[in-house]
């Protein structure tokens, strides 16, 4: 067993916090476009080449769709490199996100989740998540600032992974996270770059070379595109098990882990699940505690990983309880009821018919309080106990 | 699942190569109308080969002939050739067409 690798602990932004991974992982080159809430992001790494702390060719570009396909180009090329945007910045990237993922481009994007269009919302919410669900990206939501540096760095190895070569979108909260201030630990670079070492074990990529002429992406016509997706599908799933390797890595390096797929808190010996993700599930476990207390065995699930889809750990974890509630930051148009929670529906051939409870809430920045999540426990509890309840609830319509 | 395709790319990614079948699709096989070049008008000034999408003018030394095997009939030679030297015939004539 190493020991752990300490760094010094500096109080910074969710922002700034995903502009310190990306600069720890020398990113060849790196760009983006600003948007609300994740602009502090591009500043800072301009910061750090400015003060020369990296030597990351800093592109200057139009928009977010330039900004999408000068990183996928970039690695292509054969380099390293990052962007970052929100929301609308996202949804204009759109099909340059899809142009990444088909030519299994290993861009690393950290993305500030923002309320997408069309009502204008300058606020939180997990709804450009699930308008790129269907990308072909790998999507990781963390809690804390600390959870965001240390997922970009995370990010980079599984990636560029040789058996992975997938793009890798970083989402934390915006608004909450973005612009909160943590005591987040900045490991030190050499570290990062003993950690990142594997990748250069590993066989080249293929990349583009002057002189050797080459085309990505041009080719998918007949039975070749259905080869290419099931392709582009089998990298998925062995990013499923490379996300555990990685963290379980990253836990012996540095000393913190996430539990790679999802973060089990207090399953044990749970009769109820509670799942939640992203920045919320700090909340979630400070009422799982409380609850305890009053004698409700109520675990906690973190949905760290969404695509590809955690489906046997979380079967594995859900499988024997009574009751199951997730909460949703976005919606889920034409199901009337939360994405996460319509994903983990699905699971109940693995994990047997039970009460499963969709909640909506945190929309728009509203807060998911503790009250919230209180309310969601107890009316998980009593559906576990075979009261009758609601399977859909927009918690702040009900206030 | 059991799978009979045999695979054409030869890496991970989307990548195909420029000397392999990969690049070679049968476009010739679009085509609906064949430029016919009269080898007496041609003054091999090359303005064919420049224009042709696909780049399929052979340079035969002092002349050129479309490659059939990629020709789309676009027309476009036929249509920038300072001396009318090529004309655009429907395949319906041709018997090897």
């Amino acid at each position: 067993m190493v020991s752990t690798q300490k760094g010094q602990v500096r109080v910074i932004t969710g922002n700034a916090a995903a502009a310190y991974g990306a600069m720890l992982c020398r990113p060849d080159v790196a760009t983006s476009y600003p948007i609300t809430p994740m602009s502090e992001v591009a500043e800072q790494l301009s910061t750090f080449r400015a003060e020369g702390l990296v030597d990351t060719e800093m592109v200057e570009v139009e928009g977010e769709n330039s900004a999408m396909n000068v990183v996928a180009a970039a690695t292509l090329a054969g380099g390293r490199a990052f962007t970052a945007t929100s929301s609308w910045g996202l949804v204009f990237m759109y099909d340059a996100v899809q142009h990444a993922s088909g030519f299994r481009a290993p861009v690393v994007m950290a993305i500030a989740n923002r309320e997408t269009p069309g009502i204008l919302a300058v606020s939180g919410g997990q709804q450009d998540i699930i308008s790129t669900r269907d990308t072909g990206w790998i999507q990781i939501i963390v809690e804390d600032c600390q959870e965001i540096l240390d997922s970009v760095i995370m990010a980079f190895r599984l990636a560029e992974d040789y058996d992975i070569q997938l793009p890798v979108m970083v989402n934390y909260d915006g608004f909450y996270l973005s612009y909160m201030a943590m005591p987040v630990e900045v490991p030190e670079r050499e570290d990062v770059d003993r950690f990142l070492a594997p990748l250069k074990q590993q066989p080249e990529r293929t990349k583009l070379v002057p002189g050797k002429p080459l085309g990505c992406g041009t080719h998918g016509i007949e039975v070749g595109f259905v080869e290419l997706r099931y392709k582009h599908c089998m990298a998925m799933q062995r990013a499923l098990e490379k996300v555990d390797e990685i963290d379980r890595s990253f836990g012996e390096f540095f000393g913190r882990s996430y539990g790679g797929q999802i973060e089990e808190y207090r399953t044990d010996d749970a009769d109820i699940i509670l799942v939640t993700s992203g920045g919320a599930t700090g909340t979630a476990r400070v009422v799982v505690d409380a609850k305890r207390e009053q004698g409700i065995k109520v675990g906690l699930v973190k949905l760290r990983l969404f695509r590809p889809f955690p489906r046997q750990r979380l079967s594995e974890v859900l499988k024997g309880r009574k009751a199951i509630g997730v909460i949703d930051r976005s919606v889920g148009f034409g199901w009337n009821c939360g994405p996460m929670f319509m994903e983990i529906r699905a699971l109940t051939p693995e994990i047997g018919i039970i009460p499963m409870l969709s909640y909506i809430d945190g929309l728009a920045n509203l807060d998911i309080t503790i009250l919230h999540i209180e309310r969601v426990v107890d009316e998980v509890y009593a559906a576990s106990q075979g009261k009758p309840y609601q399977e859909v609830t927009w918690i702040p319509l009900e206030e | 699942m059991v799978i009979k395709h045999k695979f054409l790319m030869k890496t991970e990614g989307a990548w195909s190569d420029a000397d392999e079948l990969l690049l070679c699709l049968d476009t010739g096989s679009w085509r609906t109308e064949r430029p016919v070049a009269d080898r007496e008008k041609c003054n091999y000034c090359g303005l064919c080969a420049l224009y042709c999408p696909p780049q399929c003018m052979k340079d035969m030394g002092d002349y050129f002939v479309p490659n059939l095997d990629f020709c789309k009939g676009c027309g476009v030679c036929a249509k920038e050739c300072p001396r009318n030297a090529i004309t655009m015939v429907p395949e319906g004539e041709f018997t090897d067409g």
